[in-house]
């Protein structure tokens, strides 16, 4: 049921695999009707998710369960489906491949896509029956028919492929025997501890390991029926799987005199060397490296179809690699290089007692390497780290106690995310079971913690489990699917990330949303609710006093200057400078409670008073009362400067030191009104016993004897994290001007929705100090610039909405409508 | 036959932005898109009754202010995986005048 005959141009995939199909998949989204495709596959099934046989052997899953595209979704886009055909050559020349069966079909664009193929050794008695790969479905369906009259089975290579068969294997009842070269198991991706550590666990599951063995003979005549070793040593065996490793499958490339080398030698838009053929996934060769998992197959194929759709902006730079072995109960993670050398440094962790195990490789404070066995949960971390070339010196004391050591809430303290049992809750938030989040991954073959979040709703909300939720990810598909943050596009309306964005604002002069997506080439016509208030932001930051706030680009709490609660009404919470009130203020705040019928007022965390349960279409009436007795909003609701929080001080306090009230009053009539791109708080304490909580802010406050200590970067909430001590000073107007250019250096530097706290990690506290403390021009002009927008920021949103009929309108309904 | 009444001027609804009819199933909420175009749906998202007419208004989508679901306006679909339905109501424009009818297309399904 082809549709084909106006699209003009042919386009032709060799190999019905995961690259090919992701790519087509890719290519569909950007230029559906461009090619008439059409998919050669050599084996007789529709598109399914390869990682996942290792579950179909172990029993966990079946066949129907791991398909990915079966036959309607090839129909439904016109794409024409050989399966069982193998293509056996390409005549470059004519532009033409020809099938097994003798057919020959033309092309204009050829993508290679072959995958691997499994190494066998060639043992003498290597063709028997009973010797196999693992690499597909026929391999799997053989293995679990020799499971139903058959007991003994060997496995040839103790890496990823052979343990997840082994473990497989066992689980259908065999007994089984890992033969294995090397004296440690996955010496590619562990180190000699961590595998004496997996081989302990495995070996009190049930599994046989011979290491430091080499297999000689393959025993049997019309079956295989053992392996000999070179020691003379003979193990039973009805079934022989080899795991000793993948090759590419390069045989068409080298039959058509395509340039390859391990794999097919491609650039970085995976042009091979013919200006017409492509090739991605594990047969393609980019800068040096063929690789042998999933990962980097979804960024090439996100750049082939962005090639083979004539687009062309986008180029792949290589992948970096993780790896997690898929056996159930076994918490085991490595990524990069994980050995070292003279050039490095390790720093691990060994509580064998525990089961834990972790080693860290560094570089000049870079991370190189990990790996990490029983407590896994900091695996997505370190390689955020590492591909991201983050300097860790500045958090080298507890890097190895991992990002959450400091008391993060909402996951039950839980660190080993395979050992959990399945009704196991991950996230508080939404009552979401580890069962849940594999069942999501597997049904609806799921790759990215986008997707699983949407599908599950698993660490969408406040996010204190998304270490958990990623390794879950990792133990069930076997490595680690993000992307790196500072490649991660703003959302996927564009392939630019933030910093590309913001630095096009100000290069190009960009001075509005439509002309900022309309030059740097949106994908849609007015972006969604990810980039829309990420570019307000932006501009409103770059351009102070020209930019006009566009308030439908704008989240509802901003836009109605309150926080919808979850029966649609709004908080009103007027600003209490430095916590200070009067009993003229409370008593306008207990009229408006009585006036509007408010039926909560609380004293909130932030030192002031929430009337909770307004009606939106009372807001300008609230506010104009409290307006009236001197109070403005006190954007309890925005990405802005939120309260400045205070203690008693020297005023009061028999134990202060400076006047803590006074200079909180001072902060907060400077940074009140500013945007920024997450919320932001500020404390000021009188002295070191701290009352105010300064070192739980964004910035704060310790006054001492000699002067005042600056803290930044600190949260409570979710993952409570204590300030880093920016430096001391000695006046109070030193003071103000730090707040400022700290405050303008996160404004101008860290991406929107960033907290503080990350941001800095991230650019590491050494490089905010090299900014604004021992730069002391660089910070006066950060405090300038903070002062300048400042001085158009600082109006009262509640008047300008009550008292500009347009804006009130916003909160008066159109019209009612009597019953029809 | 639809029966169209009249609600408004179409600048009283601004661009990308929504205002709220009180209907007698309760509210509407009237949406104008980026291209002009108004839409009318059911004031009430499918997964938790978020009111749509806070919502990010996209393309000839909103999204949801409670929980980002994404209602495609035509159709008052949730966006997929998440799965729901909304009531739309017709709508037309006349010499920029918008009117609305009350015979809903499609019921509320949700969770
Ligand atoms: C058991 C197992 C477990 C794995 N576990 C993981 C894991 O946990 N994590 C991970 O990241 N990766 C894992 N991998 C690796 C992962 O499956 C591969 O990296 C991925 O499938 C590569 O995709 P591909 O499209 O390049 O090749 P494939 O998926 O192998 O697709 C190639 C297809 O092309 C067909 N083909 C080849 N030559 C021809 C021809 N001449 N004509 C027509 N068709 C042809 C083949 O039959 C095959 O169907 C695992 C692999 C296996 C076998
Ligand atoms: C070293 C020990 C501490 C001493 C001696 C101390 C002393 C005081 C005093 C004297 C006050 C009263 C000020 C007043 O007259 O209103 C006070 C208030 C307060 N303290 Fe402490 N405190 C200590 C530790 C803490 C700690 C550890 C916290 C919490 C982290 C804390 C939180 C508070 C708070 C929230 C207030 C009220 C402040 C206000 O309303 O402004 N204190 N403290
Ligand atoms: S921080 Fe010091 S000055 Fe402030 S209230 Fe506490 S004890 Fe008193």
């Amino acid at each position: 049921m082809s549709k084909v005959s106006h699209k003009a141009k042919k386009l032709i995939v060799v190999g019905n695999g995961m690259a090919g199909m992701h790519a087509v998949e890719e290519l569909l989204d950007l230029a559906p009707d461009l090619y008439e495709i059409t998919v050669f596959g050599a084996e007789p099934h529709g598109n399914y998710n390869r990682i996942l046989l290792s579950l179909v052997l172990s029993g966990e899953k079946k066949i129907e369960d791991i398909m990915i595209n079966g036959r309607a979704w090839y129909d439904e886009h016109g794409i024409t489906l050989h399966t069982d055909t193998k293509i056996v050559q390409i005549e470059r020349g004519s532009k033409r491949v020809i099938t097994d069966d003798g057919q020959a079909f033309e092309y204009d664009r050829l993508l290679l896509a072959t995958g691997s193929d499994p190494v066998i050794l060639p043992l003498p008695g290597h063709d028997l029956p009973g010797v196999i790969g693992f690499r597909d479905i026929h391999d799997v369906d053989t293995m679990i028919k020799a499971t139903q009259d058959h007991k003994h089975a060997v496995v040839i290579g103790g890496g990823l492929l052979g343990l997840e068969a082994a473990n497989g294997l066992m689980k259908q009842g065999m007994d089984v025997t890992v033969v294995h070269l090397m004296d440690t198991l996955m010496e590619r991706q562990l180190d000699v501890t961590a595998g004496k550590m997996l081989q302990a666990n495995l070996e009190s599951r049930g599994l046989k390991f011979v290491l430091s063995a080499q297999s000689e003979t393959i025993l049997g005549t019309d079956r295989v029926t053992g392996l000999r070793l070179a020691d003379g040593t003979e193990i039973p065996a009805d079934i022989l799987v080899m795991a000793v490793g993948i090759r590419p499958s390069t045989e068409l490339a080298a039959d058509c005199r395509l340039h390859f080398e391990r794999g097919i030698v491609v650039d970085d838009s995976l042009l091979t060397f013919d200006p017409s053929i492509y090739a991605i996934g594990e047969c393609a060769q980019h800068r040096g490296t063929a690789y042998g998992l999933v990962a980097p197959l979804f960024e090439q194929g996100r750049v082939v179809a962005n090639h083979l759709a004539e687009l062309g902006f986008i180029t792949y730079k290589g992948s970096m690699t993780s790896t997690k072995l898929k056996v159930t109960g076994i918490d085991l993670f490595s990524a990069g290089d994980f050995i070292g050398d003279d050039t490095t440094e390790d720093i691990v962790f060994n509580d064998p007692g525990n089961g834990s195990y972790k080693k860290l490789v560094l570089k000049d404070g870079i991370i190189q390497g990990a790996v990490l066995y029983g407590d896994t949960v900091d695996g997505a971390w370190y390689f955020q780290l590492m591909r991201d070339q983050t300097d860790t010196k500045d958090i080298r004391s507890h890097l190895l106690f991992g990002q959450s050591h400091l008391g993060d809430s909402g996951h039950g303290g839980e660190n080993a995310a395979a050992a959990l049992p399945d009704d196991a809750e991950i996230c508080g938030c939404n009552g979401v079971c580890k069962g849940d989040v594999v069942k999501a991954i597997t049904e609806h073959n799921l790759f990215t913690l986008d997707e699983v979040r949407a599908h599950t709703k698993a660490s969408s909300s406040c996010g204190s489990c998304t270490g958990l939720v990623e390794q879950i990810m990792a133990s069930t598909l076997g490595s680690d699917f993000s992307k790196s943050e500072k490649e991660k596009p703003v959302c996927g309306c564009t392939a630019l990330t933030h910093e590309d964005v913001r630095a096009a604002i100000i290069k190009e002069d960009l001075k509005d949303i439509p002309t900022t997506m309309r030059f740097l080439n949106w994908q849609t016509e007015d972006g969604c609710p990810t980039c829309r208030p990420a570019l307000n932001y932006y501009l409103l930051c770059a351009w102070p006093g020209e930019y006009i706030d566009d308030a439908q680009a704008r989240f509802i709490n901003e836009r109605a200057h309150g926080n919808i609660q979850k029966d649609g009404t709004y908080s009103v919470v007027p600003r209490m400078w430095g916590g200070i009130t009067t009993p003229k203020e409370l008593r306008a705040i207990a009229d408006v409670a009585d006036k509007f019928k408010i039926p909560t007022v609380k004293v909130t965390g932030g030192q002031r008073i929430d009337l909770f349960g307004v009606a939106k279409s009372d807001l300008p009436a609230v506010w104009k009362d409290l307006n009236d007795a001197g109070m403005v909003s006190g954007h309890a609701y925005g990405k802005s400067l939120r309260t400045v929080k205070t203690c008693a001080g020297q005023q009061w306090c028999r134990f202060g030191t400076q006047d803590s009230i006074k200079l909180g009053i001072a902060l907060e009539r400077m940074t009140w009104g500013s945007w920024t791109p997450h919320k932001y708080k500020i404390a000021v304490s009188g002295c070191p016993r701290n009352c105010a909580e300064a070192t739980i802010k964004d910035f704060g406050v310790v006054a001492v004897d000699s002067g005042f200590e600056l803290h930044i970067a600190g949260n409570g909430g979710i993952k409570v994290r204590v300030t880093d001590l920016l430096c001391k000073v000695e006046s109070e107007s030193e003071v103000m001007e730090y707040a400022g250019a700290f405050m303008q250096l996160y404004r101008e530097q860290a991406r929107y929705l960033d907290r503080t706290a990350p941001w800095v990690e991230r650019v590491g506290l050494t490089y905010v100090q090299e900014q604004m403390v021992n730069d002391e021009a660089n910070r006066k002009a950060l405090y300038e610039r903070f002062l300048h927008s400042q001085t158009f920021s600082q109006s009262d949103p509640w008047k300008e909405n009550y008292s500009d009929p347009k804006k009130r309108a916003e909160f008066e309904t159109l019209t009612t409508l009597g019953q029809s | 036959m639809s029966n169209w009444i009249e609600i408004g001027h179409l600048n009283d609804i601004p661009r990308q932005g929504s205002r709220i009819v009180e209907g007698p199933d309760g509210n509407i909420a009237v949406i104008r898109t980026q291209d002009d175009s108004v839409f009318a749906i059911h004031d009430s998202c499918p997964h938790k009754q978020g009111p749509l007419s806070q919502g990010i208004v996209f393309g000839h989508k909103v999204a949801c202010p409670l929980h980002n679901w994404a209602i495609d306006l035509g159709t008052g679909q949730a966006q997929a995986p998440d799965e729901g339905n909304v009531a739309c109501y017709p709508t037309k424009i006349e010499n920029d005048v918008v009117f609305l009818s009350l015979d809903k297309v499609g019921e509320k399904t949700g969770p």
